[in-house]
């Protein structure tokens, strides 16, 4: 056994990918496959500078197709697999990642987002979470984790691996250009020391004895016969994705106790600067608070919805034109409030721009 | 059992699973019989527990519980990525992706040829019917110049859709030292099940990649009787198509 890769708790200051590659060296991934496409190179080019060190491998494939199918494949051969993509390259990953969603397939993905539509730019955005969410020809069973800093990709990388095998859904670590990219100061850590067990892994092929004989065969299929096979089938799932969604949501919420002339939604990176907008807009007399969920699959709705009844008016803020927006009016949905809207599709939003916004009023 | 039972029992792979016969396959298809071989090669290579079976969308789909053996039914062309996926994580496993034509040369064509670039170890079948069985017959890669099918109702022409793709040529011609390529027919049973287990042993040895095409039948959508699918099959593919090894390990010449 090699020895751990991070030992007791240190402080660093890493870009993003560099954080992304740590995390999954310390949750003990088994082995990263992928495909190169800017701003998520650099998590496979720490890998295959760190992994080997650690025993851990990497395959580079000729695509994101054959990213997501070998990923898929390590994962059900039993080991803690992952990848990780943007852009173009996510919209590949959809077909395999549609598999993983219906055959319960705990794969890992991380995606640091880019422009579109299409290859658009290789910087930033938050373009790519109706995709993330619900893309591929499924019904989004998958669990998406939105970041907005490096302390948040490190935590959230090895959870996702924790939270893929435990509840056996695709799971994705949601970053952008910036976070990827940029520096920033953060404490990496074992994850044993902090009480973290790695949920074990299991495999869904190669299966000791002969099948047949000492065991049934392990038939793993993604084709039905009948409507109503499939219908069964979809209906489990979505049982059980509903049963852990109580477990998996997460969100943080800042001056929302009390009344709110106004409740900025916002999620990733974007939520910083809400968080920044909090102090401007006191300052001017405006009462606000910020709602940020962490997972937008599965959504935190109850809570979304708790915050938003003390608020006057609704301000979503995105680095797109209305993904996010979509998803919070399905979470609002049958509340009697106000929306406005700040939409920046593929370029950042400063605390001052969303000051402005709410002072500009409708 | 009684002599009458003995008398009936069928004469199946000890690898096939008995509870999934008689399968799903159509009269006179050539997948039953490639399966058969595949069976017989699993058997006597004695790895029943060490195989992960993988099979694409289109017919062979219907291979998902043919064997006792762990399987995985993948997506249309995904078969070579899944199994090279397992085959990576977990080298002690012999991963065989079993695939059509449409699978292997056009919606997998990368798959298989940046495997076989690679030298993934691992072995892939594919079963060349000259068409897409399971959509009802249209053109594939593999289909004759001058040949009907459900998309060329007037007869492939070469000039407007190429002609047929010759696999194993191609996969020889990419794939280095240690790979195995080899074009079997279903009307040469004893030669197909040498090949498919020269391909699997060339995983096992750990040399590289192995492929073997199967020249196979699709009397349903050719609306062929028996004596019209043999003949299609032993003449008309066999001019087109050549059986034989294209690439042994070890060998220097080249068929």
């Amino acid at each position: 056994m090699s020895e751990k890769p991070v030992k007791g708790e240190r402080r660093v200051f890493m870009t993003g990918n560099e954080v992304c590659a740590w995390a999954a060296l310390a949750a003990e991934a088994d082995i990263m496959y992928g495909y190169p496409i800017t701003p998520q190179t650099d998590i496979m080019q720490y890998w295959t500078r760190l992994g080997p060190k650690f025993g851990r491998k990497f395959l580079q494939t000729e695509d994101e197709i054959s990213a997501g199918f070998t990923t898929v494949g390590g994962v059900i051969a039993g080991k803690r697999a992952f990848s990780a993509t943007t852009g173009p390259g996510n919209t590949l990953f959809q077909e395999p990642m549609s598999m993983a969603e219906m055959m319960r397939i705990p794969t890992v993905v991380i995606i640091p987002q880019r422009g579109g539509p299409s290859t658009a730019t290789v910087i930033y955005s938050q373009q790519e979470v109706t995709m993330t969410t619900f893309g591929g020809n499924g019904e989004g069973f998958r669990i998406v984790y939105s970041t907005a800093g490096h302390q948040d990709l490190y935590d959230y990388t090895i959870k996702a691996f924790n939270t893929a095998w435990k509840y056996r859904f695709p799971t994705f670590v949601l970053g952008d250009g910036y976070q990827a990219k940029m520096r920033e100061p953060l404490t990496i850590y074992d994850p044993a020391e902090r009480g973290i067990k790695m949920v074990e892994t299991e495999p869904l092929v190669g299966l000791p004895g002969t099948p047949g004989v000492d065991r049934p065969a392990q038939y793993l299929r993604n084709t039905y016969n009948t409507e109503e096979e499939l219908y069964d089938v979809v209906m489990d799932i979505a049982k059980d994705y509903e049963k852990a969604a109580p477990e998996i949501i997460e969100w943080q919420d800042f001056d929302t106790d009390t009344e709110m002339d106004v409740l900025i939604l916002a999620h990733g990176v974007v939520s910083r600067s809400a968080q920044g907008a909090l102090p401007l807009l006191k300052d001017e007399g405006i009462r606000a608070g910020h709602f940020r969920p962490i997972t937008l699959r599965p959504m935190p709705e109850e809570q979304m919805r708790r915050a938003a009844a003390k608020a006057k008016r609704i301000l979503v803020v995105e680095s797109a034109y209305g993904q996010f927006l979509k998803l919070v009016k399905q979470s609002l949905y049958g509340m009697d409030k106000p929306i406005d809207t700040l939409l920046r599709p593929g370029v950042g939003v400063t605390a001052e721009e969303i000051v402005d916004r709410i002072k500009e009023g409708r | 059992m009684t002599r009458e039972e003995i008398a009936l029992a069928p004469n199946m792979p000890k690898c096939w699973n008995p509870e999934t016969k008689p399968h799903k396959f159509c009269p006179g298809c050539g997948h039953g019989l490639a399966l058969k071989m595949l069976g017989e090669a699993i058997d006597e290579l004695g790895i029943q527990d060490k195989v992960v079976f993988g099979c694409d969308i289109g017919c062979s789909l219907l291979s998902w519980d043919f064997f006792n053996l762990d399987s995985v039914q993948t997506h249309h062309g995904r078969t070579t990525p899944v199994i090279t996926g397992i085959k990576r994580a977990r080298p002690e496993i012999i991963g065989i992706a079993y695939m059509g034509d449409g699978g292997g040369y056009a919606i997998g064509a990368q798959h298989l040829v940046n495997s076989a670039t690679r030298n993934e170890k691992v072995t892939a079948i594919l079963i060349n019917n000259t068409n897409y069985g399971m959509t009802g017959g249209q053109m594939a890669p593999t289909t004759l110049p001058g040949q009907k099918t459900e998309t060329t109702p007037y007869g492939r022409d070469p000039e407007e859709t190429g002609y047929p793709t010759l696999g194993p040529e191609m996969v020889a011609s990419i794939a280095r030292e240690g790979a195995y390529v080899a074009r079997g027919s279903i009307a040469n049973l004893r030669q197909l099940k040498k090949y498919l287990k020269k391909a699997i042993q060339n995983q096992i040895d750990g040399n590289g990649f192995s492929f073997v095409e199967v020249m196979s039948s699709c009397p349903t959508n050719w609306r062929t009787n028996a004596k019209e699918t043999w003949s299609f099959v032993e003449k008309d593919m066999a001019e087109y198509f050549h059986v034989g090894e294209f690439r042994v390990p070890g060998q220097k010449e080249e068929k």
